[in-house]
């Protein structure tokens, strides 16, 4: 393999799901419109924002926790080729396999490669935000092994032929009667008589798994966290699928990006505290489960760690941009949202939706690939106060808005209103000029594109007679 | 106190009423209130969209305009935002170490409004007279972008005649965004019309805030409604008193 030294490459496209379709505004018109996944979005988003704020409230050293947080990560993005190295040659010493990938591409065919090794047409597969970015089911299905997604949520969307709406409830544009339709249509053995009732769900879907786990020889999983010194993996998760994955098979395949390295073990006394609190509203998660390489007569004997790149040395090129790779996937940005409560995660286009996706697909992709996102905010704030690790997303959208290369049109308004604005005689008279507006009807109903994207549900206010400046100068005449 | 006005160009161009309330206010109050004619707009809307270099020369032509100036009110929690975390940091990155200086120094000395009564003039009761009934509404940059915390509602606790109600889910934006309203104005309307839910079930018959722009669109949405409710700028509430 050659060594190219130049800038890093952001990821390649037609591959994974880092780019919709459409546009956010355009996707999000259609997401607007569907009312019942707004019921499902507010109730859902507004359970997990209480349950959240009340655990996060007993803790004292909240805030102090994350300036931890940030700061372990910021250490650790800052040392990433030395710790990452460290890493390999510890998942090494303890048996593990360890591959570097590029890219999607390049994960996809050393994970693919790795299950037709076993002579497995089947893995299971531990809910995992990496591999759903690189396109790892479609990946393996092009080549005859089938993926069964473990996670409730994650389930429910491959069942429904469907795509992840967020990143830690990937299923929560559903709601239970929905659930209960897919699993009828597409689980096999299903009983006829389901009801929606959860615990009735969750217990057909466990029957359903059970047999699953049981009869796979390989698993496939991401990472929450790596420690570099001890070549430790760890996944955290709510429901116990992860750990059946993790210790049942004889393979297990793990798909991390590079950024999930953290210098110590102890470093994971702060991320313990922060991810579990901040994401579910849980003091502590269900199942931590950690591994070093392999144990031999316990759990999976096969370790492979492909450690993936696609894209996130190109954001850490980037000083402005580079702390969205501190991200822990908490999704708590996204429940605290106003514009994600009410679009939902398709309207993103990418596997990472809300505002950490707004800043993290673009510059994964190259902000031109994704350069609506970058505008997919009303730049509030409310997720800067309720990251776990102080990640500044509204300072960084602002710094990708500049980045994104603008029509000619609005380049030319721009350009003309900064001009006014920056010689205040043109501007007094841009300011009476503008009452002229009147013309294009009352209270501006007439304004034409794409200023009538304000007019279509609200009303300009009436002109004022006066400026305040011609006020002013009235005044202080003697 | 000889306080410099800045006097943002929305509420100088469409919201006069916002800015005469503001000068009349501190002047009840025995200050001296300067007007320099060469301020135009804080370029917020140029750095926010994505136009960091056109912006630059409106950040210089701020700094530059109340660089003389010992104290500046701004009637605004979002452009006392741009001007404290944005307009140095525009500069440097564009290879200004100067003007970035000169912008942080000034940035300093810029207030909002209610920081200004209650941090630097040091007043509560302002001795206003408003008796309506008031819903406030916390923007969004001046609560985390300013962090004015508690101070509108703190000034407007003690005006006489007021019947000040609390708005349900008041820290949500209320969908304005600057040019996020265009660019994105369904989702826009989506988030305006909860928060004019929340307002209406209020029973208010004013809604209030520190910033014109965001009252311009809640407003805009009411009056497209014929709700019957009102968007009032604080410092009008602030400067009404029994004789005016």
């Amino acid at each position: 393999m050659s060594t190219f030294l130049g800038m890093p490459v952001t990821a390649p496209r037609g591959v994974g799901h880092l780019r919709g379709d459409q546009s956010f505004p355009d996707a999000a018109r259609e997401a607007l419109g569907n009312a019942q996944l707004r019921r499902n979005l507010r109730h859902a988003t507004t359970t997990i924002r209480g349950k959240s704020g009340r655990v996060i409230a007993e803790l004292p050293d909240w805030q102090e926790l994350r300036d931890a947080g940030s700061a372990i990560k910021a250490d650790a993005m800052a040392r990433l080729p030395e710790l990452l190295e460290q890493l390999e040659t510890r998942v090494a010493e303890a048996g593990g396999v360890v591959h570097w990938a590029a890219d999607a591409n390049e994960a996809n065919a050393i994970v693919t490669d790795l299950v037709r090794r076993t002579g497995s047409d089947r893995v299971i597969k531990v809910k995992s935000m990496a591999t759903q970015e690189i396109g790892l089911n479609e990946a393996l299905e092009a080549a005859g092994i089938t993926p069964v997604e473990t996670d409730l949520a994650e389930l429910i969307v491959q069942l429904g032929d469907d795509k992840p709406s967020h990143i830690l409830v990937p299923a929560i544009h559903r709601n239970r009667s929905e659930i209960r339709e897919i699993f009828l249509r597409a689980m096999p053995g299903v009983d006829p008589a389901l009801t929606d009732d959860p615990p009735v769900l969750a217990a057909a879907a466990r029957r359903y798994l059970r047999e699953t786990f049981l009869s796979t020889k390989v698993a496939v999983s991401g990472a929450n966290f790596a420690i570099a010194d001890t070549g430790t993996l760890g996944v955290v998760e709510s429901e116990g699928n992860g750990r059946m994955c993790l210790t049942l098979p004889d393979t297990l395949i793990t798909v991390m990006g590079i950024e999930k390295v953290l210098p110590t073990w102890q470093d994971l006394e702060v991320f313990l505290q922060l991810l579990p609190r901040a994401s579910t509203g849980e003091r502590m998660n269900p199942y931590t489960t950690m591994w070093t390489g392999v144990t031999p007569g316990d759990g999976p004997q096969n370790f492979h760690l492909v450690l993936l790149d696609n894209g996130r040395s190109a954001v850490l090129s980037d000083p402005a941009g580079r702390s969205a790779l501190h991200c822990i996937r908490c999704s708590a940005c996204l429940n605290v949202c106003p514009v994600y409560e009410r679009t939902g995660g398709h309207s993103y286009g990418s596997v990472y939706p809300g505002p950490i996706g707004a800043v993290l697909s673009p510059q994964l992709t190259g902000v031109a690939d994704n350069a609506s996102l970058p505008y997919a905010s009303s730049l509030c704030g409310a997720c800067f106060d309720a990251c776990p690790v102080k990640i500044d997303i509204p300072s960084m959208l602002v710094h990708l808005r500049n980045k994104v290369p603008h029509g000619r049109a609005e380049r030319a308004a721009m350009a003309a209103a900064a001009y006014t604005m920056d010689r205040p005689k043109l501007y007094a008279s841009a300011q009476r000029a503008a009452k002229l507006a009147r013309i294009l009807g009352r209270r501006g109903r007439g304004l034409p594109p794409p200023l009538s994207g304000w007019t279509a549900g609200r009303d300009l206010p009436e002109f004022p007679k006066q400026t305040f400046r011609d006020w002013w100068a009235q005044r202080e005449q003697p | 106190m000889r306080i410099a006005f800045f006097a943002t160009c929305l509420a100088d161009t469409l919201f006069p009423e916002a800015a005469k309330a503001t000068v009349r206010l501190l002047e009840r109050l025995g200050h001296e209130v300067v007007f320099p004619p060469q301020q135009t707009c804080c370029g917020q809307m140029h750095i926010n969209t994505g136009y960091q270099k056109e912006a630059l020369p409106l950040i210089k032509r701020y700094a530059k305009t109340f660089d003389p100036y010992d104290v500046i009110v701004v009637p605004s929690g979002s452009c006392a935002g741009s001007i404290r975390h944005q307009h140095a940091m525009v500069a440097s990155a564009h290879g200004e170490p100067g003007p970035a200086a000169r912008s942080e120094s000034v940035a300093a000395r810029t207030y909002e409004l209610s920081e200004l009564l209650i941090d630097v003039l040091q007043v509560e009761d302002v001795g206003a007279y408003y008796p309506h009934r008031v819903t406030y509404h916390p923007t969004c940059h001046s609560l985390r972008m300013t962090r004015v915390g508690d101070k509108p509602l703190r000034l407007l606790r003690q005006v006489r005649g007021i019947d000040l109600v609390e708005l349900p889910a008041a820290e949500q934006c209320c969908g304005f965004g600057g040019t996020f309203a265009i660019k994105n104005a369904e989702t826009s309307t989506a988030m305006l019309a909860d928060k004019m839910t929340s307002i209406v079930s209020t029973g208010a018959d004013v809604c209030t805030a520190g910033d014109t722009s965001c009252l311009m669109h809640i407003g805009g949405g009411l009056s497209r409604l014929r709700a019957g409710v009102r968007t009032v700028h604080l410092a009008e509430i602030l400067a009404s008193t029994e004789y005016s």
